[in-house]
């Protein structure tokens, strides 16, 4: 269950007040993408490229060491990368190119260096993303984004999405307890049409909802835009402190590319 | 809810930075035509419409469907969606979505978004749509007929988001590999995965056609229900 204001989608949220938790979302989300664009502009088969990944390494644990995000809550993070793991094991044993013997098995150097460099990439983004997702609100996040450009429109479906997850997936947990109480096992083709009917039932509602909840705004005077507070530009010293991840990385990739 | 590993999505640094940044821009253009024509097909509604079908399908990726002999499932999303809610919201909801899960679970890395959006968006719910209509076409306009053709669609629509996969890493993945045997195995291997997707897919359409056929968008052209009528016995009416 989801823990306190914000529901299942704040899970990942650890409320705090470091410098990391005070700077303002959209620069955080331009820090988080430039550090992962630096990351994957790496070249995987340059011998250096190992180094450099222990550069952003340090950066980022240093960011998080900052924010107070333990190291539980960062492996945590990364148990999404679990099927791309799988997929970059296997490119030693697919890969072409001259071999090399390791353990008694013919592994692709080339293959060795990209799945090596790939779970680098995506390990070190995705301990980015938590650090941003652990120090940042949902809604704020949303205000980010709506800073950053993002269409009013796309803003709007997210905000509705956020904030009726938890309505959503608390409606398909009550089908659950029903389900489960008056005898389901599930299991089996019958099983199937008896979860498929609580899912339709579970779009219904939804649709009927949103229905609801539209005509619940035209009478409030909704007209197409969400009314929003005026917003102070970032001061400089904010925008410095944000870009000093990405900048570090930056750093790291320069070094390598002139002494490498 | 609990949070656990929902969809396979691109990380970081799977793609070089050029075919992550044409991704990027193709997924932006989708994105930008579905915010007009979704506008067409729900007007002032499509906010608050596609944020409640997008917190369905968001929800809906956790429910655990048995499948076949054991095995269990959980949906996609993109071809059901689209026969739900028509073709533009399903692209807004698919990318709201993945927005959600690359910044507030880190699933799917930033640099990646456009290459998600890219597959499950454009290429899932525009094909798996496509076919759909395609064979809604052909077929008689029943509720088996409907049925069929979104079973068909969801089934080929995750290959077709998987090969686009293979094609985008054969174009800008970091890795020289052999790309029959990876065509191959990742085809066998999704065909299997769009039958329990196309299993579940048709199913919940089923059931929301039962309940609600007028909120089913694929269901459109489908013939109107049988009129109620008094079939009383002829003996009975002959007595009178």
């Amino acid at each position: 269950m989801g823990a306190g204001h914000g529901g299942a989608l704040a899970t990942r949220y650890l409320p705090g007040s470091s410098a990391v938790h005070r700077l303002e979302p959209h620069l955080k989300l331009v820090a988080v993408l430039a550090f992962a664009v630096v990351v994957v502009a790496t070249p995987v088969h340059a011998p250096w490229a190992p180094a450099a990944y222990g550069g952003y390494l340090l950066a980022v644990l240093t960011v998080a060491a900052v924010a107070g995000v333990g190291p539980g809550r960062l492996v945590r993070g990364l148990v999404v990368e679990v099927p791309f793991v799988a997929f970059a094991a296997l490119l030693p044993f697919v890969a072409r190119g001259p071999r090399v013997e390791v353990l008694g098995l013919s592994l692709s150097q080339s293959g060795l260096a990209a799945g090596g460099g790939l779970l680098a990439k995506a390990t070190l983004s995705i301990l980015a993303a938590t650090v941003l997702a652990a120090t940042t609100e949902p809604r704020a996040l949303l205000r980010g984004l709506e800073r950053l450009r993002l269409p009013q429109l796309l803003v709007q479906i997210l905000m509705f999405m956020i904030r009726y997850a938890d309505v959503v997936g608390g409606e398909l947990q009550r089908m659950r307890v029903a389900r489960e109480s008056r005898g389901f096992t599930g299991g089996g083709v019958r099983g199937l049409r008896v979860v498929a009917a609580t899912a339709g039932t579970l779009f219904v509602r939804s649709y009927e909802r949103g229905e609801r909840v539209h005509l619940a705004m035209l009478s409030r005077g909704y007209s197409g835009t969400m009314p929003s507070g005026p917003v102070a530009p970032a001061d400089p010293r904010s925008w410095a402190l944000a870009l000093t991840l990405p900048l570090a990385a930056a750093a790291v990739l320069l070094t390598g590319m002139l002494l490498g | 809810m609990c949070n656990k590993v929902r969809g396979v999505h691109v990380p970081d640094g799977f793609l070089d930075p050029a075919t992550s940044a044409t991704t990027g821009a193709l997924a932006a253009g989708t994105v930008a035509l579905a915010l007009t024509r979704a506008r067409a097909e729900l007007d002032d509604r499509t906010a608050p419409l596609a944020g409640l079908t997008a917190a369905f399908v968001f929800a809906g990726q956790m429910i655990n469907f048995p499948v076949a002999a054991g095995t269990s499932g959980h949906l996609i999303g993109a071809v059901l969606t689209a026969v739900l809610v028509g073709p533009w919201t399903a692209v807004l909801c698919m990318t709201a979505v993945l927005l959600v899960q690359a910044v507030l679970f880190a699933d799917g890395g930033l640099t990646a978004l456009g290459t998600n959006v890219t597959l499950m968006g454009l290429v899932a719910v525009l094909v798996g749509y496509g076919v759909f209509r395609g064979l809604a076409a052909v077929l008689p306009r029943t509720r088996t007929g409907v049925l069929a053709a979104s079973g068909v669609a969801a089934v080929l629509s995750v290959p077709a988001a998987a090969l686009a996969f293979v094609g985008l890493f054969a174009l800008g993945g970091t890795v020289d590999l052999a790309l029959g045997t990876v065509v191959s195995a990742m085809t066998g291997v999704h065909l299997l995965i769009g039958l329990g997707e196309a299993a579940i897919t048709v199913a919940v359409v089923g059931a929301v056609l039962a309940v609600r056929p007028d909120l089913v968008h694929g269901a459109r052209g489908m013939r109107a229900a049988a009129v109620l009528e008094d079939r009383r016995p002829a003996a009975t009416g002959a007595a009178r």
